[in-house]
């Protein structure tokens, strides 16, 4: 089943999901991206409802690039997310919401600091050092407990992913095979192999 | 499974000696699953108003907003603060509106009101989800632990409790009750108003 995890460490967040594109026990596809750039500084990871995802963040990945197009800087982290929050909230009491869950990493180029941002598909948001969704979160959550350090590398942050994802491989029924992996600090975006 | 329980946590607010308390817990979960353990649910509206938010986690985030757009549009039109007696009747008439398609939220207010000859008197309030207000003179709870924020605030709150008492009542009232609740927890914050300074403290709790 779908999941994603998010670590922030000392500057820098690293996003990971996974690459399965799954439509009942049938898996239809295994290379899919499912972390969009946003905006230099702002990655997202999105898991949900098929169709319901890829249709709002397109639709959120466009209104970003369209605000920084008109006012010639990009929203800094904090305001991006509180606005993605919003634009969930608001669907969740339309005639048809959106389902989709986000992990929202991105570095703040203004303060130097690394954000990310835990939203659901109800609109509930919140900062945290670490982060997941899915039936990955069950087993990677109490593993961060442990082992995340706000101060650690880009290396160690690396491995502890790394944990994370042996260790969904080797409790979850239903485990995703592959995870594509993005880090996003001071130098910007950049995707990276495990 | 309530849509008031998804995400757990609890308000409490208590009225002292010329002070006022309130407190909350600090955890955010998905049903039994807990997600973060600094999420606040009380926040600042004036300096002499503290607004405090259980319920679904969307509808705090929500409502904060709500409040602080409706909050500022008062401030410029009327050119000072809005005092807490007319907060309540904003929160429960902005509740209202939604009245047959609510937020799942019970808010619970804590301030220091103007009286006439100048001074100030403790002020505490709190509605329901659709905005029945309910004025006490004691203290007012709400959230998922709130049948045992009923049982401990009835043993230990007294009249007339100064500042530093009423912190240590309310501060046991709400770490002794969440200890009986899953779904609330995960710390507390506690903040004491007295007419000229607020005291905001950060409670270790059980982190289980």
């Amino acid at each position: 089943m779908e999941t994603s995890f998010a670590i922030t460490g000392k500057g820098y967040v690293i996003l990971a999901a996974d690459t399965t594109s799954a439509r009942s026990i049938v898996k239809m596809k295994s290379d899919e991206d499912k972390i969009k750039t946003l905006s230099p500084h702002l990655l997202m990871a999105y898991s949900g409802e098929p169709g319901d995802t890829i249709q709002f963040a397109e639709y959120i990945e466009r209104n970003i690039r369209l605000y920084q197009i008109r006012n010639n800087y990009p929203l800094r982290p904090p305001a991006a997310a509180s606005w993605i929050r919003r634009s969930l909230a608001d669907s969740l009491r339309s005639r048809k919401p959106y389902a989709v869950n986000l992990l929202l990493g991105g570095y703040d180029t203004t303060t130097y600091t690394p954000h990310l941002y835990w939203v659901d598909y109800l609109g509930t948001m919140t900062e945290l050092p670490f982060g997941a969704h899915g039936y990955g979160s069950y087993f990677a959550l109490s593993l961060l407990d442990r082992y995340h350090d706000p101060e650690a590398t880009l290396e160690e942050g690396l491995a502890t992913l790394r944990r994370c994802i042996d260790e969904v491989s080797k409790r979850l029924v239903v485990s995703p095979g592959k995870y594509k992996v993005k880090v996003v600090d001071k130098d910007g975006i950049r995707e990276v192999e495990l | 499974m309530s849509i008031m329980e998804y995400n757990g946590g609890s308000v409490i607010a208590m009225v002292g000696k010329d002070c006022v308390a309130i407190a909350s817990d600090l955890r955010l979960g998905n049903q039994a699953l807990g997600i973060s353990s600094n999420f606040q649910k009380i926040f600042p509206v004036t300096d002499r108003i503290y607004l405090g938010l259980p319920g679904l986690a969307t509808d705090v985030t929500t409502l904060r907003e709500l409040f602080r757009y409706r909050v500022n549009m008062y401030t410029i039109k009327e050119e000072r603060d809005i005092e807490p007696e007319t907060f309540a009747h904003l929160v429960s008439s902005t509740l209202y509106e939604r009245r047959f398609g609510p937020f799942f939220i019970e808010p619970v207010m804590a301030g220091m009101s103007k009286t006439p000859s100048g001074g100030y008197k403790p002020f505490i309030a709190a509605t329901d989800l659709i905005g029945c207000l309910n004025f006490a003179k004691d203290f007012v709870v709400a959230g998922t632990a709130s049948s045992k924020l009923y049982g401990v605030a009835e043993g230990l709150w007294e009249p007339d409790l100064e500042p530093e008492d009423l912190f240590e009542t309310i501060s046991q009232t709400m770490l002794n009750a969440v200890d009986r609740d899953a779904y609330s927890g995960w710390g507390v914050i506690v903040h004491v108003m007295t007419k000229d300074k607020v005291i905001t403290r950060t409670l270790k709790g059980r982190m289980d």
